[in-house]
């Protein structure tokens, strides 16, 4: 076949840009599916929610339960912790924001805005850094101190000091009775 | 691979396989006759032993391993206890990566040391770097294998890397982080994943292996001397010499190996590793494997999360562009008087940083906070390649070069070989 350059597009110039963008088209659609496999599945995506008996708990105890997969820390706290905690202006905090599923997203991280009961506090136990447990009642703060990489959180688990970049993340969760809560 | 090709075919299946498929022609110009530099020490048989036994171990232990959340850690006692000679295949399978790391570390600061990432040899350097990389994550996904607690943490702080990126674009890390798990917690979908991706990745180093070994075919290889091979006498035929040689280095390397297998085979292992992971308890003291500490070290030297992971991140694709970072015409450091100091330099910065990541983050050793050591030793790690690589290039006077490799292996007074 004879080839020929022409500067007006061609029938087949046409041709190869439908051919090819088809090709792109399928190609993308057929890979789909391979990258969502790893998403997580129906199974993993129908969510429990949990309760917790509060009765057990001391005053000045932390205990973790399971949560989605994650620990869960649900601490009685002291009264000198609650003025500790509210003691703290907003200014000193590395995270401004209460990352609290209760309320608005943009809700500052006033001790106020960390718990639904000054006496509770329910926070989750991934630290925001790379993921690792931190241990209750260490670090320069009384909080929780992650012996990972060093974040200190202080006892609303806010952060602050260390690399973790944000407060602990309080879940959605609502009190059933006095002494019942359910999260989630 | 290049050149004219020296095989002659000696019997009639021979010719006739060679005008079908050429493999043993391959085989012929590439192990047989390869003209080797007179002067070498290759690891290029160690390295190629030790994914050897990774490949062949790897996949007899996959004939007892369950990669399932809930078997797995049994499993491996299972191999360990039970399963005849499993407790040899799998200590020899897990100080294994360690003798592969071991070699492949000499190999690369070999390299640095002799300037083999300098022109004819970039592509060649890069897929070394391109293997390297292939290796660590190998080498991250099998340790999570057997779900022990250090396996569990380990999974979740190095995937926790990616979350980083919600400093860049909000909820992008997470979103990331959520598709490798295929949860919201590392969990058995991670398991199983890993695990199958622990089985390909091997396989994909050997091609990528492959690649290398070509690219080392057309240059040629680099020498301690750094000159090129200017004629047949100054090189050999890679057997009887350099297969010879090799052996005996196997040979040296491999009662090393023994050693550690036998009489140690837990010593770089971690104990926390033999407690079922617990997805509700952090152990105290997180550490990864001997050969990742530096890098560790990196990471936590920086006090913000998303840098922390730049630096990580940048310390090894820094590796990639020494070929352009070194401006000095001379390859090997045995003619560089400042070069060769700072090098050593770098290599003690590497030990001390790997010993960083080793203690725990507020430890305080030698009257020194090693925080602050490891912040100094990452400095200098990124200094070493970014400034004095260039800077010295340009201002160092380097000493003479030798004529030839045969008059500095022979002596001034040598013939050309016969």
């Amino acid at each position: 076949m004879a080839t020929t350059t022409t500067a007006e597009p061609t029938r087949r110039d046409f041709l190869y840009i439908a051919t090819g963008s088809v090709a792109v088209v399928g190609a993308a659609a057929a890979a789909w599916p391979l990258i969502d496999q790893m998403n997580p599945s129906s199974a993993v995506l129908a969510l429990a929610s949990i309760e917790v008996d509060l009765t057990p708990i001391q005053v000045g105890q932390s205990v973790t339960v399971k949560f989605r997969g994650h620990p869960l820390f649900v601490r009685r706290r002291t009264p000198k912790e609650i003025a500790a905690a509210a003691a703290v202006p907003l200014s000193d905090l590395p995270d401004q924001l209460a990352r609290n599923d209760n309320l608005p997203d943009d809700a500052p991280a006033t001790a106020a805005n960390r718990e639904i009961k000054a006496e509770w506090l329910i926070v989750s136990g991934v630290c925001t850094h790379l993921g690792c447990t931190p241990t209750a009642f260490e670090g320069d703060y009384g909080g929780w101190l992650c012996h990972c990489h060093g974040s200190m959180y202080d006892t609303a688990g806010r952060i602050r000091k260390g690399p973790a970049p944000q407060n602990l993340a309080i879940p959605a969760y609502s009190f059933l009775s006095d002494s019942r809560i359910k999260v989630g | 691979m290049s050149g004219p090709s020296t095989y002659v075919p000696q019997t009639d299946l021979t010719r006739w396989l060679d005008s079908r498929l050429p493999i043993l022609r391959l085989a012929h110009d590439t192990v047989w006759t390869f003209p080797t530099p007179r002067n070498l020490n290759a690891f290029g048989a160690i390295l190629t032993f030790c994914l050897g036994v990774q490949i062949v171990t790897g996949i007899v232990l996959a004939m007892h391993y369950v990669p399932n959340a809930g078997l797995a850690f049994d499993s491996v006692e299972n191999i360990m206890r039970d399963v005849n000679y499993g407790w040899l295949l799998r200590y020899v399978h897990s100080n294994g990566a360690s003798m592969f790391f071991l070699a492949v570390y000499v190999h690369m600061f070999r390299g640095l040391y002799y300037g083999s990432y300098k022109a004819p040899r970039e592509v060649l350097w890069i897929l070394g770097v391109i293997i390297y990389l292939l290796m660590v994550v190998t080498a991250f996904m099998g340790y999570v294998l057997p779900w022990g607690q250090m396996s569990f943490w380990a999974a979740t702080v190095i995937t926790n890397l990616f979350t980083s990126l919600d400093q860049v674009i909000p909820h992008l890390g997470s979103v990331i982080a959520t598709w490798l798990w295929g949860d919201f917690a590392v969990g058995d979908a991670t398991l199983n994943r890993f695990f199958s991706l622990h089985y390909l990745l091997p396989f994909v180093i050997a091609a990528v292996v492959g690649l290398h070994i070509w690219a080392l075919h057309v240059p040629g290889n680099n020498n301690p001397l750094g000159i090129d091979v200017k004629g047949p006498q100054d090189s050999l035929p890679f057997h009887p010499y350099y297969t010879a040689k090799d052996a005996f280095y196997v040979g040296l390397f491999a009662i090393l190996f023994a050693v550690l297998v036998f009489y140690a085979p837990e010593f770089v292992g971690n104990p926390d590793n033999n407690i079922p992971a617990n997805p509700l308890v952090t152990p105290t003291d997180i550490v990864p494997e001997w050969y990742l500490l530096p890098f560790y070290a990196m990471l936590r030297s920086v006090p913000q999360k998303l840098i922390g992971v730049l630096v990580l991140v940048g310390s090894l694709l820094t590796l990639a562009f020494i070929p352009w970072l070194d401006w000095s015409p001379v390859r090997s450091n045995r003619f560089r008087p400042l070069m060769k100091q700072l090098f050593w330099v770098f290599v003690v910065d590497c030990i001390v940083l790997g010993y960083c990541g080793s203690q725990s983050v507020d430890a305080v050793r030698f009257g020194m906070p090693m925080v602050v050591v490891a912040r100094v030793a990452t400095a200098y790690y990124f200094a070493f390649f970014w400034l004095i690589m260039p800077i010295v290039g340009l201002i160092e006077t380097p000493k003479p070069l030798p004529d030839s490799i045969a008059k500095s292996v022979l002596g001034t007074s040598a013939a050309p070989a016969e």
